[in-house]
């Protein structure tokens, strides 16, 4: 008996049993996780590479740097949840009539709660904020963000909280009450075990992230322009940025709000989202589309200007309508805050509510529609080069533009009260997300890399990458748009109709084509950095490019401009090269950067030790990293050691370095 | 980093009149509310409505007099944040609290739950 409760006081309510030892699935994915895991930290040992990783990396504040690895991590989380997307595919491509599929009830409901909640906050958000981080201090002309640490602090919060929801795998269980979580399931009641709070604790922590980032994303946007970047001289992609990140400052603190509200619920015995002691489930709901319509812009507006770089570059032409692409997404921005109620028609608003929100989903349809037609103006008449950023580009519009059509019909309450929480909706969002935001953050990863690293992506492999995306999505998702529109709910783990098979076979076939493209992408990347010699890019500016990132070198130095630049015109670097403006060469002074500081990681690590101890209701532990969470970042507020100057023989040795580059290359 | 424009640094500052004033200002519209519902001068409704409205008003005065938002702090930054935070708290609240009134009557009939009932 003493040792039972001994062992509860130390373990809190972690026992043998917490782990999934049973579930073969589970096991052989664990052993396939660790093996990776100890390949990959032989692998540095024997390289010697700890001490570079730490100094290098893990405690950089450089923006270029952070970029990349929240590209990192959003890719290693695409695999995560892409496995769970081929094992819901490969179960309801099975499970008809008598075929009870190969997943238990419980792991399915958990695979597609994981699915969603890893796809939008661990994949598209850590790209959104890589792309902003790597690409908007170049563009606008700084050097860095606002706040450099908090930045990195930014970033490892976010991976603190992939790494909670990582150990939901292996460690107890995650949530089965879907991507947002949703009361009534998520209740105590009807959830007592972890699932739900490994979710709740995860996305505090990221999300925590993800408001600091955008905190210091606008601040630098607004306070950092290179002199002469007025607003309206500002890259679209800088707008797009702004717009975007002050959405999520604005919205991130409702979804913070409900979730700390349903945590007071599930451990304090508090009864907001309850369905008695006058709790409201329906009040949980409003709060998190509060945040989620919104947050769809979030992450659609940014991409928007990534394709409008993009175009721009491609078709060597000045942006169709510049001011009237700034001035739809500001529009977009405030519209966006206006439609939350249409993911819950059904849930018993009276006509008038309803058509107000219905009607102000559809208005949203016309500044978008005006962007697509400054897209195809801009590409109207201009001589376009096809490269594999511009193919994206491309097949973003076809695909898109049917995701908006849907969009706007699901807009329409009567026909919602049809298709609400069909696989037709399912289609539809993922026609947006997959057709808008996945294919232009891939268009910006290539459209980008050379900046980053120096050399450009293969293109026989980004070819198979593109078009395994472009016919996987449309192989997977048609079938699913078909069956949604004649009735098939979403979540749905085991159908009865025997009829509707063949066209979860001809998805999940789908499935596979995308999985294709997936490895060919991993595949791009490696035969690219074996080839790196032969991609090299000696200019800086391999595709002709219009904007300020494109004047420094690739990669940049650590300073991004020996100069500051000096801003005349919308397009500053096409500008520039048309006056033959030239490259300073000597008159250097000594640059003033941010130090490195280790204290991002370790915050981030004391978060999530706190996560999990809250989880598992180790008191203790929570107490204790509580605690350090606190004292480590006062005394964090005591460092002055924050700062140094990068001396001139330094940046004149750099920039000297790019001479004979750029001479080869010319 | 250098890239700062230092020239455009213009954070709003506070004259002691104008704290005095907001200072002022705040304790008359707290003491008002009070003596109001205290007393209970006014019907429990416009009493109600003259709380919250005064609550509106403090908010405002506390903006100004103490937070120094004005068309000039930061080039007029914080002005426009400030505005746009507005607009969309007023749509989140005026928002939701439509939304919940409409499923508190249309789901729960006889149920009074999230509404205030005004016994004497």
């Amino acid at each position: 008996m003493f040792d039972q409760s001994l062992a509860k006081t130390i373990f809190g309510r972690l026992t043998w049993e917490s782990f999934p030892y049973h579930e073969p699935i589970l096991v052989g994915t664990f052993a396939v996780v660790v093996l990776l895991g100890l390949a990959i930290v032989a692998a540095v040992t024997k390289f010697k590479l700890w001490g570079w990783l730490w100094r290098e990396w893990l405690t950089s504040v450089d923006h270029k740097k952070i970029g990349v690895m929240y590209i990192i991590l959003a890719i290693v989380m695409l695999l995560r949840g892409f496995s769970d997307a081929l094992m819901m595919r490969a179960q309801q491509a099975i499970a008809f009539g008598p075929n009870e599929g190969y997943l238990p009830a419980h792991h399915f409901d958990q695979v597609f709660t994981a699915h969603g909640t890893i796809m939008i906050f661990f994949v598209a958000i850590p790209l959104i904020s890589g792309i902003i981080n790597l690409v908007m201090p170049l563009q606008i002309g700084a050097r860095d963000v606002a706040f450099p640490f908090l930045n990195s602090l930014s970033l490892w919060l976010t991976v603190a909280g992939a790494l909670l929801v990582m150990a939901s795998l292996f460690i107890g269980e995650f949530s089965t009450a879907g991507w947002l979580n949703y009361v009534p399931v998520a209740n105590l009641q009807n959830s007592p075990g972890t699932g739900p709070d490994y979710y709740l604790w995860s996305l505090q922590i990221a999300g925590l992230g993800t408001t600091l980032s955008a905190i210091n994303m606008v601040t630098t946007i607004i306070k950092m322009r290179a002199p002469g970047m007025t607003m309206m001289k500002m890259p679209v992609f800088c707008w797009t940025a702004l717009c975007s990140q002050t959405l999520a400052i604005a919205i991130f603190p409702t979804l913070t709000a409900a979730f700390a509200m349903l945590m007071l619920d599930r451990y304090l015995g508090f009864n907001f989202f309850t369905n008695d002691l006058g709790g409201n489930p329906m009040m949980y709901w409003n709060l998190v589309w509060v945040w989620g319509h919104p947050e769809v812009y979030v992450l659609v507006l940014p991409v928007f200007g990534i394709y409008s770089e993009i175009t721009s570059t491609f078709t060597g032409k000045r942006l169709f309508g510049y001011s009237s692409m700034v001035y739809a997404t500001v529009v977009i921005t405030i519209l966006s805050y206006l439609v939350w109620l249409h993911h819950f028609f059904t849930m018993g608003s009276g006509a008038s509510v309803n058509s107000f929100f219905g009607i102000a989903t559809m208005v949203i349809s016309i500044p978008t529609g005006a962007k697509i037609f400054n897209w195809l103006f801009t590409m109207y008449r201009g001589s376009i080069r096809f490269e594999l950023p511009m193919m994206w580009v491309v097949a973003f519009m076809l695909t898109f533009v049917v995701g908006g059509m849907t969009g706007v019909l699901l807009a329409v309450p009567p026909a919602d009260f049809v298709l609400h929480n069909s696989l037709f909706l399912v289609a539809h969002f993922h026609n947006v997300i997959i057709g808008g935001v996945v294919f232009g953050l891939f268009a910006g990863i290539e459209y980008w890399w050379p900046k980053a690293f120096g050399f450009k992506l293969d293109r026989k492999w980004g070819l198979v990458h593109f078009w395994g995306w472009v016919i996987g999505y449309w192989v997977a998702w048609t079938p699913i748009y078909i069956v949604g529109l004649m009735g098939t709910t979403r979540r749905v783990r085991h159908l009865d109709d025997p009829t509707l098979q063949p066209w979860f076979v001809i998805a999940a076939i789908g499935a596979v084509i995308i999985a294709i493209g997936i490895a060919a992408f991993i595949i791009q990347i490696a035969v690219s950095i074996r080839n790196r010699d032969k991609l090299r890019d000696t200019t800086g500016d391999p595709w002709d490019g219009r904007t300020l990132e494109w004047s420094t070198s690739s990669p940049p130095p650590p300073y991004n401009f020996a100069f500051t630049p000096v801003v005349h015109d919308l397009d500053a670097w096409y500008d520039m090269k048309q006056r033959n403006a030239g490259r300073p060469k000597d008159g250097y002074l000594p640059i003033h950067m941010p130090r490195n500081t280790g204290m991002g990681v370790i915050l981030s690590g004391l978060a999530l030790v706190l996560g999990f101890a809250m989880v598992w209701y180790i008191w203790w532990l929570a107490a204790l990293s509580f605690a350090a969470l606190i004292a480590a970042s006062i005394a964090h507020t005591f460092n002055r050691n924050r700062d140094y100057y990068v001396p001139v023989d330094e940046v004149e040795r750099t920039e000297r370095g790019r001479q004979p580059l750029l001479t080869a290359g010319a | 980093m250098s890239a700062t424009n230092h020239a455009e640094e213009s954070y709003g500052h506070g004259t002691k009149r104008s704290y005095l004033i907001g200072f002022i200002l705040s304790v008359v519209l707290t003491a008002v509310p009070f003596w109001l519902v205290m007393t209970g001068v006014l019907t429990p409704a416009a009493t109600a409505i003259t709380v919250i409205a005064m609550a509106v008003v403090q908010i405002l005065v506390h903006t100004i007099c103490f937070l120094h938002v004005n068309t000039r702090a930061e080039g007029g930054w914080t002005l426009i944040a400030y505005v746009f935070t507005a607009v969309l708290l007023v749509i989140m609240i005026a928002g939701s609290v439509w939304i919940m009134y409409h499923l508190n009557t249309n789901m729960m009939p006889g149920m009074t739950t999230g509404e205030v009932s005004y016994t004497p």
